[in-house]
């Protein structure tokens, strides 16, 4: 990745660098959550994915001298790295679809099978789609003044692969993490192109973004009451 | 400005009162807030109010306040009707319903009154939590559904509408600095220096990611599944004051883009979603057995014309539009709850089973034919009015194709909307009796205490229902949103005709 810069940018420096390393870092958790067949590793690659936007954030407060974003990353690390996966974990464990009781494993199981498609074929749509938002934003000649531009075609990539996960999945975790790592790619965007964005706004999305969660799981709780397992392959009745 | 909040905030606090209570001050916030909003008309008609460096009311912002204060006050009533009597669902769910019906409206005031776009976003994302939430309270499998359908679908392209504000954000920041806020008046004024790129990216994203919210059609499939299964009130805003609550955050990236970009780019891309939805929604009103999903459909047709008015540009269209948002939000609000009381009564959505509405509903019945009529645009009421003059507005301004799509695309809806809903009310059911004792053998027919008795059978046959409204409470309303209708139609006050003109320049850019 950094030779590919260098060709763009006359001097790379380390941080240019270390941004497009921790960008790359991101787009691959993406990629691994197509892989996972557990639960409780998509979450972990979750916060993984979180972890790696909150160092980027400090990165760029140290570099850029903007002292606002030591503490959004203090938030975001807080809530995307802290409180979402407890939220999710608890509600696996409500649940009975990780850890606990070996009789309900089966949530395991369940979404292991809720491809729609192979995980050969859904990683290579992956790569097409992500090499496809790359080339584009590339070509739109948008500049950052912080961070090198690559890191906005990937956190792009990263964007286009999370709809693919919605969209290939067939369980409500699966689609409720895609969601939260769309969200992640949007934030990656957003230390790129807005770094400056006043603390009250990213705060207000933050906050947004917990009351989203609590609604997720709120609804993924009914789901199960009702359909006794995490597949939305049976929620068909509504067409026309 | 202020008062406009807080009413909603008291009816939130106050929600740990008795049901009763709940009723009460549901309603009179309804109405409080309508009555502000009308208080506010003549003062936006003539400047921009501002307060608290958040908050800024113009003369479009007005036009939406006025489209949900009204749905708010005039569905505040229809609950009591709708709600009361339990049948047989715990006091938990109306309790839940009221507090979640003022929260929602809460958003979608807020949402208009927002000076930031960063705001607005929030805002809407807000709505959209809580409408989930008034989906799913329904607890029956399909509200689960389309519960959850809706909150994944609206979550994504609002995800995508954020990229937009992120991209908004970064135009401004190229002429404004790093440390600006995303204010909207700020950004409209650094409009003619802003990068294009940047800028039609963001309109584009924001069409996109708010058109999933205003059900424009490659995205607009959560729509009819959330509208058909959302206890009626909740439909009813849902459609009248939701969609149009997003199409007003379509409006505002519209206005910065046309001062960026020049008019062409915005509207062509405007034209294009507006004229796929409305096409889209005319074919699906044919042939559709669900009375909510047909409404629904009817919804994606009129946010496709809104989008198109926009995109003709004329004067005359963006007056139409305007006016379009208030009078669909009174008819739409009109038909869904004229829905609600054929669902009540007969205990079913399927179109085919309900049969000789009119006979049964003396009230209800023809106000429900006049809500459709006015959907299709029947001369008397303010649709007619305002796509007259966005089809006048587009043949002026040289969109001639569209036009025509557009007058041929509303009538074929009619036609479908017609067709079903007269086959409700006009067709005769068969006469009490026929059908009643085979299934609830004890009843002798004509005896209206039985029949009476019999509706309160839950697998009741839907010809035993004995003629007569379920709840008077939801009536008023909907006579009220007819009288509405007929007042724009007819004759709009001074006032808003005078909002409708600063609107119009702001819109275009030609305001002072």
């Amino acid at each position: 990745m950094s030779q590919l810069l260098a060709a763009t940018v006359a001097a790379p420096s380390a941080l240019s660098g270390g941004a497009n390393v921790i960008a790359v870092g991101v787009l691959l958790a993406e990629f691994g959550m197509f892989r996972q067949a557990l639960l409780r590793d998509q979450v972990r690659l979750y916060i993984a994915q979180s972890v790696l936007i909150s160092a980027l954030a400090v990165v760029v407060a140290a570099t850029r001298h903007l002292p606002d974003l030591y503490a959004l990353a203090a938030l975001s690390f807080a809530l995307k790295v802290v409180v979402v996966p407890f939220v999710l974990r608890r509600l696996l464990r409500g649940i009975g679809a990780i850890g606990g009781d070996p009789r309900w494993s089966t949530g395991d199981t369940d979404i292991a099978g809720s491809h729609t498609l192979g995980v050969a074929s859904t990683v290579l749509l992956a790569i097409g789609v992500a090499a496809f938002g790359f080339f584009t934003v590339a070509a739109l000649g948008i500049r950052s003044p912080v961070l090198p531009v690559t890191a906005l075609s990937v956190s792009v990539a990263v964007i286009l692969v999370a709809f693919v996960l919605m969209i290939v999945r067939r369980d409500v975790i699966s689609q409720a993490i895609g969601f939260l790592s769309l969200e992640n790619g949007v934030s990656l965007t957003a230390l790129v192109v807005a770094a400056g964005l006043p603390l009250i706004l990213e705060i207000a999305f933050l906050f947004d973004l917990l009351v989203a969660v609590a609604v997720f799981g709120l609804l993924i709780r009914v789901h199960h009451g009702r359909a006794e397992s995490m597949s939305t392959a049976d929620l068909t009745s509504l067409r026309g | 400005m202020l008062l406009l909040t807080l009413p909603l905030a008291a009816a939130l606090a106050s929600l740990r009162v008795p049901l009763w209570g709940a009723r009460a001050i549901t309603v009179a916030s309804g109405a409080a807030s309508f009555a502000l909003a009308l208080a506010l008309v003549p003062t936006a008609a003539h400047r921009d109010v501002a307060c608290l460096r958040f908050l800024r009311v113009d003369a479009v912002s007005a036009v939406f306040l006025l489209a949900t204060g009204f749905l708010y006050a005039v569905v505040a009533v229809y609950s009591v009707g709708y709600l009361s009597g339990g049948h047989g669902r715990p006091p938990r769910y109306e309790r839940r319903v009221w507090a979640g019906l003022n929260l929602f409206v809460w958003a979608m005031l807020a949402a208009p009154m927002m000076s930031n776009l960063a705001l607005l976003w929030v805002a809407i994302e807000v709505t959209t939590v809580i409408s989930a939430l008034l989906v799913a309270v329904e607890d029956t499998d399909g509200a689960a559904e389309a519960a959850w359908k809706y909150v994944l679908l609206a979550s994504g392209g609002l995800c995508l509408a954020l990229l937009a504000v992120i991209f908004a954000y970064y135009a401004g920041a190229q002429v404004l600095g790093q440390s600006y806020d995303l204010g909207f008046t700020q950004l409209l004024h650094a409009a003619p220096r802003l990068p294009h790129t940047a800028v039609e990216l963001a309109f584009v994203l924001a069409v996109l990611g708010f058109g999933t919210k205003m059900g424009l059609v490659p995205v607009h499939t959560w729509l009819p599944d959330a509208h058909s299964e959302a206890p009626t009130p909740v439909s009813a805003l849902l459609s009248g004051s939701l969609l149009a609550v997003s199409f007003y955050a379509i409006l505002r990236f519209y206005q910065v883009t046309q001062a960026a970009v020049g008019p062409a780019f915005p509207r062509n891309v405007l034209l294009v979603f507006g004229v796929a939805s409305l096409l889209l929604a005319m074919l699906y009103l044919f042939g559709q057995r669900d009375l909510k999903r047909l409404l629904a459909y009817s919804s994606v047709e009129h946010m496709g014309i809104l989008a198109i008015g926009v995109g003709f540009g004329a004067p005359a269209a963006l007056a139409g539009v305007l006016l379009h948002v208030l009078a669909h939000a009174a008819a739409k609000g009109n038909a869904f709850l004229g829905a609600g009381v054929f669902v009540r009564k007969l205990g079913t959505k399927r179109i085919s089973a309900i049969r000789g509405g009119l006979d049964l509903l003396p009230w209800s019945g023809p106000l429900f034919l006049v809500a459709i009529f006015a959907l299709g645009a029947m001369p008397p009421f303010g649709l007619f009015r305002s796509e007259f003059e966005i089809v006048a507005g587009g043949l002026g301004s040289g969109g001639y194709a569209a036009a025509a799509i557009l007058v041929v695309a509303v009538t074929v809806a009619f036609l479908g909307l017609a067709s079903s809903v007269t086959r409700m009310l006009m067709l005769p059911g068969t006469p009490p009796g026929d059908g009643a004792p085979d299934r609830v053998p004890s009843l002798v027919a004509g005896s209206a205490d039985q029949a009476r008795a019999a509706t309160a059978v839950a697998s009741r046959p839907a010809r035993a229902v004995a003629r007569g409204e379920p709840s008077g409470w939801m009536v008023l309303p909907v006579v009220i949103g007819a009288l509405a209708l007929l007042v724009l139609g007819v004759h709009p006050p001074a006032e808003l005709t005078e909002l409708f003109g600063r609107a119009v320049a702001l819109l275009r850019g030609t305001a002072s």
